[in-house]
């Protein structure tokens, strides 16, 4: 960075940045996004916590293996799998600077999330209907609580993803929106993470018990 | 009598329009009455006075709306001290209930009013004092003391100080349309459930609090990166001030913990509403893992509060002892062990819940350990002032007080990690005297020095010496009369919370610490007269150097007030203390070549984001299930249309930097002759 001092000795020190190059607009929304997604993290690990505690409290209720279906669990996971791998296209898109397949990417991505929303209310719904409420017992209502906390940020990202569509199409792709859609794949994809959890200390692992 | 406001509240029907809410939420107690009718004259009377001399308008432009980092400090400093009014008043209620109930006597207030009075002292306190005190210190200082022009996220920064200011709103509500928890400070259930809690009090803790925490996790996350990102071209992290250091640690805290705080008042919030089991008797909840949780979150909260007035110390003796702090980089080091192992002894909060000898022992040795950074800081602190030209000046005299006040403070605190003695004084006054021993010790001391301290910096005059002084005197005094009694009343076994004595014998101490009160609350008078008198006479107490104390940080570097841009050339950093390096340096500012700044642009979405949450908050409270759907319906909307704004920035013309320099050079030039 070139700078002088109006003390203009040669070699002396330099202490003040005459010409000063300004920063990039943004650039530490990419740490501070880094840190937040921390923070929420710390959210779904007192959750998971809390369902390791009370996880085996049936008060005399159904347990796992009374009320998970693997089959549409596996079928759940695929659907938020391949919206995370989408999600991928849309930035590859993106880094080819090509705004209709970044928004065809992302509208993709948002119908496979959507689809695993779908999915999950329907098990909801399903487990609600025989009598397996939140209300029921700790640990129903530990895995209402881990399972919909996840949902709503999926429902959340789906907000933000429509969102996104829309101002790519108005902005296309200005350095705002693009850190955008960096900042929403970070997210995604840490959804599919928490996901991963879930699906392991949960569903398969409550099917050993 | 005791029980007519919980009756009153959730007997009537719920109706569509005002779910919870009727007529018989307005109080009926004459002293809350009265408090209502006198806060009522006085709003109005502020309202028709910013009306009449119309500041709405420049209120709005230049505060509510602003994105500066000083403006926004101050805003929370402001928040603070009317917080700590509120806090002190009902501090004062408690020890006259309890100077008063010997004998027979009932005191004044009933059990339900004295319950709330208690769980509203703490909950301010913490909530809506220390922690915008100490946000508003970090906000004002850290980005001058790395020599930046703003926060890295300076909209967050303003929408973290207006949820904060909606939380203290909603508590404050809570006065006058309803109650408040009548739980104590941390709601542990099952007394916080639906069912021994039935009525509004608790909703309104909940709500207040998760409000406030999306202001403080957020500001926690801008502040980290402010530091990590926009220090000056130089400043390697072991030249950051020591300030900035204990800041970055308590930031590092609060996003580490408050997300805890988030869930675990989420998971009380769906027991409470939703009818889950988490912390209920029955259904197998377990009402252990809430207390768990909460000091998981609360521990490492006592730790945000200190770090910061850890950081004022050090900034005040090294500047007042006119020497550079001894041992800056062990002080690096102890701040970051006393991070770390904030985490690792929740526990000691709760020996006597029964989780075994070996549990207790290990979470009583890791307490034990965190006297050792800490006495690492008091040394280093002493020995700064060693061989040093102290000035007793206000912060310094402070300085002073903390140091003997928090040391005995921390001793206390060792005697109660010991679990077999934590089994005698758990929830007993000892407790209470200990606490309010480093809090009031540690953390307001703290605040006081820094406000002496950054004062001139942030209105360009000093604070009057002899109001501060008196002040001072009123309140070290003070806080030992009013709470060495308590040390004596816990080693005597009385707990905490009692509303009336059966003991004739334990009166006199009550009396003593009523005494105590009375003294704190001089001190609190004669600090309103100082700001009152300094910004009456501040012509005369006017500082134009910008370095009234011979700093030593970057924040002197700048005129008093700084201007909007902080600086106007970045400065580049060579040593630790670098604005005395430049001092020592001779270096002289550029008095031309003036660029263009570029910085952010105020807006109103903060605020209107923020009401619309105290109205959701409120609409949650009441169960006026509509308005809650309908606020945070309008909530998401507005958040989205925020998003559709690209354009947050503008530019300083370099004329306007010129102008704004030269005034700042003739004022120096003025004052050097």
């Amino acid at each position: 960075m070139a700078s002088r001092t109006i003390a203009a000795g040669s070699d002396a020190p330099v202490y003040y940045e005459i010409d000063e190059h300004p920063h990039p607009e943004g650039h530490s929304t990419m740490l501070g996004f880094w840190i937040y997604l921390m923070s929420d993290c710390l959210i779904f690990a007192i959750l998971f916590a809390c369902y390791a505690v009370l996880g085996g409290n049936f008060a005399a209720g159904p347990g796992p293996r009374d009320l998970f279906d693997l089959n549409l669990i596996a079928l759940n996971t695929a659907m938020l799998l391949f919206s995370s791998i989408t999600y991928g296209f849309a930035m590859i898109a993106m880094q080819g600077k090509n705004v209709r397949h970044t928004q065809m990417w992302l509208a993709v991505t948002g119908l496979f999330g959507a689809a695993f929303l779908a999915i999950e209310i329907y098990e909801f719904a399903h487990l609600i209907h025989i009598g397996a409420t939140p209300q029921r017992s700790a640990f129903l209502s530990a895995f209402f609580t881990l399972v919909g906390t996840h949902g709503l940020h999926v429902t959340f990202g789906l907000i933000w993803l429509v969102t996104l569509i829309v101002q790519l199409g108005r902005h296309g792709l200005n350095p705002a929106n693009q850190r955008r859609v960096a900042c929403l794949s970070l997210f995604w994809h840490f959804l599919d993470v928490i996901w991963i959890g879930v699906f392991t200390f949960v569903y398969l692992m409550g099917m050993l018990t | 009598m005791t029980t007519d406001a919980v009756v009153s509240t959730s007997a009537a029907e719920p109706t569509f329009l005002l779910g919870k809410l009727s007529w018989n939420a307005l109080p009926h107690d004459p002293i809350v009455l009265a408090t209502m009718v006198v806060v009522i004259i006085g709003g109005a009377g502020l309202f028709a006075l910013v009306t009449r001399y119309k500041l709405w308008g420049y209120l709005w432009k230049e505060w509510f709306t602003t994105v500066d980092h000083k403006k926004i400090g101050i805003m929370y400093m402001i928040l603070g001290l009317v917080m700590f009014l509120r806090g002190f008043a009902d501090a004062i209620m408690m020890r006259l209930q309890q100077v008063m109930a010997f004998g027979g006597s009932e005191g004044y207030l009933d059990s339900h009013h004295y319950d709330q009075i208690f769980t509203a002292h703490g909950v301010i306190m913490i909530f809506f004092v220390a922690m915008p005190f100490i946000t508003g210190l970090m906000n004002y200082v850290v980005p001058l003391q790395i020599g930046a022009r703003d926060v890295s996220f300076p909209f967050l920064n303003n929408f973290s100080f207006w949820m904060t200011a909606a939380g203290a709103m909603l508590t404050m509500a809570s006065l006058f349309v309803g109650e408040f928890a009548a739980t104590g400070w941390l709601a542990y259930p099952p007394l916080s459930g639906i069912s021994y809690s039935p009525s509004v009090g608790v909703d309104y803790y909940i709500w207040a609090l998760q409000i406030a925490g999306v202001g403080t996790t957020l500001s926690g996350i801008n502040l980290i990166v402010t530091i990590l990102k926009m220090r000056a071209p130089g400043m390697g992290l072991m030249k950051m001030p020591i300030f900035t250091w204990t800041s970055l640690c308590a930031n590092i805290l609060i996003v580490a913990s408050f997300p805890v705080l988030t869930a675990v008042l989420s998971l009380l919030t769906l027991d409470r509403y939703v009818g889950t089991n988490f912390f209920t008797n029955d259904f197998g909840g377990s009402s252990m893992m809430y207390v768990n949780l909460i000091w998981i979150w609360g521990h490492p909260e006592v730790y945000i509060l200190i770090l910061p007035l850890f950081g004022v110390f050090s900034e005040v003796t090294s500047t007042f002892s006119g020497k550079k702090l001894f041992g800056y980089t062990s002080m690096v080091y102890a701040t970051v062990v006393i991070t770390i192992l904030s985490y690792v002894v929740w526990l000691h909060h709760f020996f006597t819940m029964g989780s075994g000898a070996s549990v207790n022992s290990f979470f009583g040795i890791t307490t034990m350990v965190i006297s050792i950074p800490t006495g690492a800081k008091l040394f280093n602190w002493l020995f700064t002032m060693y061989r040093g030209r102290i000035r007793f000046e206000l912060p310094m005299m402070w300085t002073v007080a903390f140091m003997l006040t928090f040391t005995i403070g921390g001793m206390t605190g060792v005697l109660l990690a010991v679990p077999p003695a934590d089994f005698v004084l758990h929830n007993s006054l000892f407790l209470i005297a200990h606490f309010h021993n480093v809090i009031i010790g540690g953390v307001l001391f703290g605040i006081f020095a820094a406000i002496n301290y950054w004062w001139p910096k942030a209105f360009g005059f000093k604070l009057n010496q002899f109001w501060g002084k008196v002040s001072f005197w009123c309140w070290v005094p003070g806080f030992w009369v009013a709470f060495a009694p308590l040390y004596v009343l816990g080693l005597m076994g009385v707990t905490r919370r009692m509303r009336v004595f059966d003991d004739p014998s334990l009166q006199i101490w009550f009396a003593i610490a009523a005494v105590g009160a009375f003294m704190i609350a001089a001190g609190i008078a004669a600090m309103l007269i100082q700001f009152a008198v300094s910004i009456w006479k501040r012509e005369a107490l006017a500082e134009t150097t910008g370095d009234p104390w011979d700093g030593r940080t970057l924040e002197w570097a700048t005129s008093s007030p700084p201007p909007a841009y902080n600086f106007a050339f970045t400065p580049r950093i060579h040593a630790l203390d670098a604005w005395y390096d430049m001092k020592g340096a001779g270096v002289e500012h550029p008095a031309d070549g003036y660029k263009d700044i570029h910085m952010p642009s105020n807006t109103g979405t903060g605020v209107i984001l923020a009401a619309i949450s105290t109205v959701c908050g409120f609409a949650l409270v009441w169960h006026i299930w509509w308005l809650a759907g309908a606020s945070f319906a309008a909530l998401i909307v507005t958040a989205i249309a925020h998003t559709f704004n690209y354009k947050r920035d503008y530019y300083i013309p370099a004329a306007e930097v010129a102008s704004t320099e030269a005034a700042r050079i003739r004022q120096l030039a003025s004052a050097g002759a």
